[in-house]
């Protein structure tokens, strides 16, 4: 599904990630884990078109295309999806204003006509109660005044409105306490289908213990240190990043 | 008496010319303070990018050009009579103007439950003598503005409301006024509105433009808002490129008396509006606002002046806009705070969006404060669209334009929503839109042409 060689990209001039590669299947959910500052969410920003950092090397295929060359909406209305690390507030436009539009996209880009409002307002009811989301939105504007756990709860539930086929979950479970972080981990099985897949970004393993990831990365210093089953992320937990470090500077990599 | 420029020296001419024909149709109390106010007149000039206030706005473009005075007569009134207002479910009062004037020539005026009086100033002039005496030139009459004197030379009358004490009108009162004529017109109304005590009204003005031609519009109202009163007016202006427009409302509030204003440009060649809040009684209460969306060529100057004359009085100036293309925005927000008028709380913010290099806003607050218990802040922003948000709203596959769209009006709401009429807010917000999109923002089956 998702195809990764040799991504290097810069920021502000600076080299961030360092030659990633990477291959995610339909069906699969991989953790992406990594010390502060090794590129995680610079990773997650190229995938989901974030101008901010620029791709000098590599190639990124998504289904067979040229994932880089698509802006930002049509990565979305293609079936990616990036859930934030800091969703944004957005004074003045509607929760519901704004996931219709959203849905309604989604929709005339696969042939299929817009949702009516009574048909728009079930979905919406069907989807709060798949991802265990109690937060009113009706007249809310899209994440001001929520709580960081309602934010990225808000995230979840927007996932699984618009039914991606690659997610990304940058940090998400960042900030949560156990209640939201169930809530986080809950969506994500609920929506798991055979053709879709996940990517996990997360600094803790403790996400790890309710999402059960099929493959876990170690990203630090820009690229891709090791790869291996689940067990690795309870190695992490275990021994530290500074574990990683050692070894890393051991290997000399 | 020496005129201080052609510009003003062209005016005094037409002033001269048509004094005449504007005497025969006003009364005598309109009649009896033009030569005092031409004498002003000549002394300020109209004014120039030299005077202060004005610098951003240059007025001798708009003046430059050639104009047949308008004076109201009985004329082919059909357009006006054709026209209907479709916004819906807006439960309202609503007359309709034309050029600002009452389009029947027999019965100048309409009555509405609780003897509320709408109708010619100088038919008012007539039957409320004492009150137009008390008030008339009262509350402009405190600035001197070239402006001002122009239009109490020359105008030959406009609107009169009269709200009788302990009268609160449920209904809002709505007041359609569309610009029409076969000629370059210059045009002077001067409007009058008086909310005795323990009254509150809301007024919604809508302005259009009909025909094509050019039309310079320099209008004065005053209004006058008694103890306990509310006065609420809702502006939306909505004229084409060739249509330039000066508005000056003076409100003088007495002891808390409640006041919103909410100014909502939709569209206008040049539009400049000289708001005055005066907060004469104690606890008395006023908010400015307003919206403002222009492009191409398009220039809308906003200038407010708030004067805290009483203690324990609130004001709160809220304006914002959007600026695309060459388009230019001012906003001067004056606040004043007078020496004995303790306790005074004063706000003022303006934000702008500017889309293109080109576009221009020039913003500046104006604080004189002289009582020492004073709570006051302002806030001036020009800026560009989030580009976090509007990263977010691409990434859920909503396209740039449409993301754009849905920022701007999200930055226009916090204004829509200060009009307290849903019907009304609904609509505007459709209308925002529809111009956001670049769209005629006329309303759906309206047979005006704005644009």
């Amino acid at each position: 599904m998702l195809v990764i060689k040799n991504l290097r990209a810069t920021v502000g001039g600076r080299e961030i990630l360092k030659g990633i590669s990477l291959e995610v299947k339909e069906g699969e959910i991989h953790a992406i884990m990594g010390p502060n500052g090794s590129g995680k969410s610079t990773f997650a920003a190229v995938i989901a078109g974030r101008d901010y950092a620029t791709v000098t090397e590599g190639t990124v295929t998504y289904l067979g295309r040229n994932l880089l060359e698509m802006s930002p909406d049509e990565r979305a209305l293609e079936g990616i999806f990036l859930g934030f690390q800091y969703p944004v507030e957005i004074p003045g436009v509607s929760m519901t204003n704004f996931l219709k539009t959203a849905v309604n996209e989604q929709r005339k880009h696969r042939g299929l006509e817009p949702l009516s409002a009574s048909d728009f307002l079930k979905m919406m009811r069907e989807k709060k109660e798949l991802v265990g989301l109690d937060s009113k939105l009706d007249n809310r504007s899209v994440n001001e005044g929520f709580s960081g756990g309602e934010k990225k709860k808000n995230e979840i539930f927007q996932m699984a409105m618009l039914e991606p086929r690659l997610a990304i979950l940058d940090e998400t479970d960042s900030g949560l306490d156990i209640d939201a972080l169930k809530v986080v981990a809950n969506g994500v099985n609920k929506l798991r289908r055979p053709d879709n897949a996940f990517i996990v970004i997360t600094h803790y393993q403790r996400l790890l213990d309710y999402i059960i990831p099929d493959v876990v990365h170690v990203l630090y210093d820009g690229r891709i240190v090791m790869t291996s089953g689940r067990e690795l992320a309870i190695e992490l937990e275990q021994k530290g990043y500074e574990w990683i470090k050692r070894e890393v500077e051991k290997s000399g990599i | 008496m020496k005129p201080r420029n052609e510009l003003t020296e062209k005016f005094y001419r037409l002033y001269r010319e048509n004094l005449p024909a504007i005497e025969s149709v006003s009364a005598s109390l309109l009649n009896r303070s033009r030569e005092e106010a031409i004498e002003k007149f000549m002394q300020s000039g109209i004014p120039t990018r030299k005077t202060e206030a004005y610098r951003y706005t240059p007025l001798e473009t708009y003046f430059g050009y050639e104009y047949h005075n308008y004076i109201p007569a009985s004329t082919d009134f059909e357009r006006v009579r054709r026209f209907k207002c479709d916004v819906e479910d807006l439960d309202c009062y609503s007359i309709i103007l034309h050029n600002g004037y009452f389009p029947e020539s027999g019965v100048k005026h309409i009555t509405l439950p609780g003897n509320i009086w709408l109708g010619s100033l100088n038919e008012a002039a007539e039957k409320f003598k004492s009150v137009v005496e008390n008030h008339l030139g009262k509350y402009s009459g405190r600035e001197d503005d070239g402006l001002i004197h122009l239009n109490t030379a020359m105008s030959p009358g406009g609107l009169f409301v009269h709200i009788p004490a302990g009268i609160m009108v449920e209904k809002p009162v709505q007041i359609i006024n569309l610009v029409d004529s076969e000629q370059d017109i210059f045009n002077q109304k001067r409007n009058l509105i008086i909310v005795e005590p323990g009254s509150s009204i809301t007024l919604i003005v809508c302005d259009h433009t009909i025909s094509l031609n050019r039309f310079l519009t320099n209008t004065v109202t005053e209004v006058y808002v008694g103890e306990n009163s509310h006065f609420n007016i809702i502006r939306v202006q909505n004229e084409h490129n060739n249509s330039f427009k000066i508005t000056g409302t003076f409100i003088y509030q007495e002891k808390n008396s409640v006041v919103s204003s909410n100014n909502i440009t939709l569209h206008g060649g040049m539009v400049r509006n000289n708001t005055y809040h005066y907060l004469a009684g104690e606890g008395a209460q006023c908010s400015s606002y307003g919206l403002y969306l222009a492009d191409k060529m398009q220039h809308v100057d906003n200038y407010v002046n708030v004067e805290h004359l009483a203690p324990g009085c609130t004001s709160n100036q809220l304006f914002k806009g959007v600026l695309d293309e060459m388009a230019r925005g001012v906003f001067n927000g004056r606040i004043y705070v007078e020496k004995g008028a303790q306790g005074t709380s004063a706000y003022q913010k303006n934000n702008s969006i500017i889309l293109t290099d080109d576009a221009r806003m020039y913003t500046r607050p104006h604080l004189e404060i002289f009582a020492d218990d004073v709570k006051c802040s302002h806030g001036a922003t020009v800026g560009q669209l989030d580009e976090d948000a509007m990263f977010y709203l691409q990434s859920r596959g909503i396209n740039k334009n449409e993301a754009k769209l849905m920022l701007m009006a999200a930055f226009a709401d916090e204004v829509i929503q200060k009009i307290n009429i849903g019907p009304l807010r609904q609509r505007i917000i459709g209308l925002v839109i529809k111009r956001l999109r670049g769209e005629l923002s006329r309303c759906a089956f309206c047979v005006v042409k704005c644009n």
